[in-house]
């Protein structure tokens, strides 16, 4: 154990962490302010906002500091080191980083979509001083609006922190962005028609400190202090990036990343990142629908209950359940799954279970990539972009797994149904981007009843002789088991529009449970009764999730 | 004893620039003698002899030598620092122009000393002359076998010499701003440690090293250390840090003078001599009003420190920097200082290369307030905002990365605190006409 003094309190760390200062100060309750230094990217020390005085206590118990400020993000804490971040040498650089920080910023704080959470504005508050003493004018620069599709460069809000150049060349390795000219005159900038328009573009919008990047998405929609945020997990690939959802008043406004060492990293994609419009769309179905005649006419959720529970009990009933097939989307949760199949094994039990239809991108798309654009080795990857696009697919295997083993594909699904050996179909979907294929709906055609339930008009509700309305991934509370087997929590941010009742409450409503549905608890039975999954046997999967033992793994 | 010049001694011999005629005066004598040495011989002498750096900050170049790490498979590579970029600064150019085979053989015996096998020559672009003459040597010595594989029949001694042409920015000279852009980056100077010697140039151990610097190699290994330090000034008994200012040193003498040149002499000649004696005086009969003692960065002397030794000590102790290159600018009487500081401060907020927020920001803030004292729209307490940024910007606080910021810095410095009454004078003159001189400051 090495042992730090930060502002005479003594930490210990661990000897082979290897942590700066910033970092053990943070051990120590003490924040120390910086711009360029993100644990993710390469160290510059060039913002200067972290410096403090640094010194080392010698065996004898001695403390000799040394003479000049230091940046805490370029000095390792060693053994002995001592911190000082509150005296009045490290007060006064702070202070004056900050007057050079905001003598050519243009204080457009009213305007600008960062304020609220730009660490300009919180370290001027905090370290900085009431008045500017410039007497002169201001550098104005263009803003750039040609960056990227997805952002937009205010360029005199920057403070030339770099991180969003390191980030295109360390993470992303695509190395679009580039400091041009020289002194105050530095700017970001691109190369000349070679905008930044990489998958994890959104990115340097998050990595910067101020308002200088900002997401063409979110631009000028809503101040940030309105926001509320939830943890959840992104849907759009098998990667299963943490996030927080942030919202008001119902309405979805974006997602950010957020930090799991076990998934994403610090990073998400924007595939993912601009991935929940289909949240707030207006072309969602918002209603169950029934068939009559050759119409579909809304019907209410009690009777969709009691004419779906009375369709499967009359199959059962002739005899016919071993031609009814559940099909379950990757994109369900855990626990919508688990009482689906429950509610089927009470009235059909000879039913077969299937998986749904997964949209699959090809190979992963790997970052850092190369310089002529090509992927890394998969050991030095920094971010992953599954090709598997479900967030659920390991989840959902191993609970079909347990119920059939080996569950149906889609494609089989599709041949037995036009063969006719599966008569009847209950789509449970939730891919917002699902299309029933042509040859899908030829083929789903043969069959005698369908019952689909999906986010949006599929295609299969042409077919169908009812239709459910689905719930998205901000609507729920369940549990995703990611391509690395990392079970994490989504936690529900808005409400689904309209009254839609979320999969998991249909079911529960079907099985007759009492009370409410409750994530936790359903979790917890499918880990008592699913060994491979035993692992999830708690209440709050924590903030990055449970990764399943490499046993459960195999499949 | 009368000083007999050995950095420039040739330099007027026609042809000179020849391998032959360089070669009959002498030329690359060291060099076999160097090879009959091991390089840690060569090390050795270099350290004995008390060689300090000539680019700028003096620092012991045997020392620095002694950073590489022992036994490195390589590559080793030499950097020759010739980005003359200060201001008032060409005694590299006299040598690259006038005597391009003496440095070169300086590069090739230093290159053996530290076991590189590459070196390149960082050669600002204005240099145009120096690029064709240096190149032209280099082809001779490949042709005539003291560039290339096995140099002068010396098995294993392989070098390769290579110039690389800047494109015009002050911060390529320094060391590791200089690897950078030799690496095709832009050149922000990296963060130290890790030091060029141990991880430098392509990640290599790297030793980067001033024109003249290897010039006096030559010289060293020629005429052995005992002879250099027969030549300059002794460490100071009082100062345990001062190493000694020994050896020759090219003084570029410039400004206002009659007789402005490349001068060598030996390390620690009071300004005023060099300026009397050589320069012929201030120009027009006028009196110096402050000089330069060593490039535009080391700050301002005044007439009554002209007695000051031009060694690496001496300008400290009238509050420069240090000797820097040694470039004396000369600053007449009828000179205003606040048009001089202006200069220094437009050139050091030019050429900040914006990587660190101190640096960037308050040399451009600091050419904003000068230039609006000289158009007559100054306060008084701009003076004190100007020392307070002088004061807090630079590596001497630790602000920034580089010295860059202390060589803007000092100008300041020294300038509003030697003459300040002259900026007060200048400010309330210009001001006059208005009512108040103390206007209230305005805010964000």
């Amino acid at each position: 154990m090495a042992t730090i003094t930060v502002n005479g309190k003594d930490i210990e760390i661990g000897d082979q962490e290897n942590l700066n200062l910033i970092q053990a100060a943070a051990r120590a309750g003490v924040a120390i302010p910086h711009y360029c230094w993100h644990p993710a990217l390469s160290v510059v020390a060039s913002c200067r906002m972290c410096l403090v005085e640094v010194g080392e206590r010698k065996p004898e118990g001695s403390i000799v500091m040394q003479p000049r400020l230091l940046p805490a993000c370029q000095t390792p804490a060693r053994h002995g080191t001592v911190v000082v971040t509150n005296s009045q040498k490290v007060r006064a650089a702070q202070a004056a980083v900050l007057e050079y920080l905001l003598l050519n910023h243009p204080l457009d704080c009213p305007v600008c979509d960062q304020a609220g959470e730009c660490w300009l504005q919180d370290y001027s508050y905090k370290y900085g001083r009431a008045r500017s003493r410039l007497r002169d004018e201001k550098l104005l620069r263009p803003d750039k609006d040609y960056i990227g599709e997805q952002i937009v460069l205010f360029t005199d809000r920057c403070v030339m922190c770099t991180r969003c150049v390191r980030f295109t060349r360390e993470i992303s390795g695509t190395g679009e962005l580039e400091v041009i000219s020289r002194g105050d005159h530095a700017e970001i900038d691109i190369f000349p028609g070679r905008p930044c328009n990489n998958k994890l573009a959104g990115n340097v919008v998050d990595l910067c400190p101020v308002g200088a990047l900002c997401s063409r998405d979110f631009l000028y929609k809503h101040r940030v202090w309105f926001l509320r945020s939830q943890k959840s997990v992104c849907p759009h690939c098998a990667t299963g990036c943490s996030i927080w959802i942030d919202y008001n008043k119902n309405i979805v406004y974006r997602l950010r990343p957020r930090y799991n060492p076990q998934a994403n990293g610090h990073f998400m994609c924007d595939d993912g990142r601009f991935g929940y419009s289909h949240v707030n769309n207006k072309q969602r179905l918002l209603y169950p629908l029934a068939h009559s005649g050759d119409n579909l006419v809304p019907v209410s959720w009690a009777d969709l209950k009691n004419e779906i529970r009375e369709h499967l009990l009359n199959l059962a009933k002739a005899g016919q359940d071993h031609t009814l097939v559940v099909v379950l989307s990757p994109w369900l949760t855990l626990e919508e799954s688990w009482l689906a199949i429950q509610w089927i094994n009470t009235v059909c039990p000879q039913a077969k279970f299937a998986h749904g239809p997964l949209r699959d991108a090809g190979a992963d798309d790997i970052y850092p990539k190369g310089p002529r654009g090509e992927p890394c080795l998969p050991d030095r990857a920094k971010f992953i972009i599954r090709g598997e696009k479900a967030p659920n697919c390991r989840g959902i295997d191993i609970l079909l797994r347990h119920q059939q083993n080996p569950p149906l594909t889609w494609q089989e699904v599709l041949e037995a149904v036009e063969q006719g050996t599966l008569q009847h179909l209950y789509f449970v979907g939730g891919d917002p981007l699902y299309k029933a294929s042509d040859v899908e709906l030829v083929r789903l055609r043969q069959a005698r009843s369908l019952i689909v339930s999906d986010i949006f008009p599929n295609g299969l509700e042409t077919l169908a002789r009812w239709v459910i309305p689905g719930t998205t991934f901000a609507e729920k509370n369940g549990t995703y088991i990611n391509s690395r087997g990392l079970a994490q929590a989504l936690y529900q941010a808005v409400q689904p529009p309209d009254g839609i009742w979320p999969e998991a409450r249909f079911f529960w409503e079907l099985l007759e449970l009492a009370g409410l549905y409750h994530a936790p608890t359903v979790r917890r039975q499918i880990a008592a009764a699913i060994p491979e999954l035993s692992p999830l046997d708690l209440d709050d999967l924590g903030e990055h999730g449970i990764l399943l033992t490499p046993g459960a793994l195999a499949s | 004893m009368e000083f007999e010049p050995v950095l420039l001694r040739h330099i007027a011999v026609p042809g000179i620039q020849n391998l032959e005629v360089y070669q009959a005066h002498g030329g690359y004598n060291a060099l076999h003698q160097a090879l009959e040495l091991s390089p840690e011989q060569v090390v050795q002498m270099v350290k004995e002899s008390g060689l300090r750096g000539r680019g700028g900050a003096g620092f012991p170049t045997g020392i620095k030598w002694g950073f590489l790490p022992k036994d490195h498979p390589g590559p080793i590579y030499l950097c020759v620092n010739a980005d003359e970029s200060e201001p008032g600064t060409f005694c590299n150019r006299v040598l690259m122009e006038g005597d391009p085979h003496q440095v070169l053989e300086g590069t090739i015996i230093s290159a053996y000393a530290i076991r590189a096998r590459v070196a390149y020559i960082y050669l600002r672009y204005e240099y145009g002359k120096s690029y064709r003459v240096l190149q032209r040597a280099i082809d001779e010595l490949y042709k005539n076998g003291f560039l290339g594989r096995n140099i002068l029949g010396k098995a294993g001694f392989d070098l390769d010499i290579y110039i690389h042409r800047g494109a015009g920015a002050y911060i390529c000279g320094e060391e590791t701003g200089l690897i950078e852009s030799l690496e095709g980056k832009r050149a922000w100077p990296r963060i130290k440690p890790p030091f060029p010697a141990v991880q430098g140039l392509f990640q290599k151990p790297t030793i980067v090293n001033n024109v003249e610097t290897l010039a006096c190699v030559k010289h060293i290994v020629e005429r052995g250390p005992t002879w250099f330090r027969s030549m300059g000034v002794p460490p100071d008994p009082n100062n345990p840090r001062d190493l000694g200012s020994f050896g020759p040193k090219l003084y570029c003498l410039s400004g206002h003078v009659n007789q402005p040149g490349c001068y060598e002499l030996p390390l620690g000649i009071p300004a005023r001599e060099l300026i009397e004696k050589y320069g012929g005086g201030v120009w027009q009969g006028r009196r110096a009003k402050a000089i330069i003692p060593g490039g535009l960065s080391m700050g301002f002397m005044t007439a009554e420190e002209l007695d000051t030794p031009l060694d690496f000590n001496g300008p400290m102790r009238v509050g420069c920097l240090g000797l820097g290159t040694a470039a004396v600018i000369v600053i007449d009487d009828r000179t205003s200082m606040v048009d001089v500081l202006y200069n220094s401060c437009r050139f050091f907020a030019h050429e900040s290369c914006g990587q660190c927020t101190p640096c960037r920001e308050g040399t451009a803030w600091m050419a904003k307030i000068l230039a609006r004292i000289r158009r007559g729209q100054g306060y008084l307490d701009d003076l004190d905002i100007l020392l307070e940024i002088a004061n807090g910007i630079g590596i001497i606080p630790g602000t920034t990365i580089c010295g860059l910021a202390d060589g803007a810095a000092w100008p300041v410095k020294t300038a509003i605190t030697k003459f300040r009454a002259e900026f007060e004078e200048y400010i309330r003159n210009s001001r006059s006409r208005q009512a108040s001189i103390l206007a209230p400051l305005t805010t964000h």
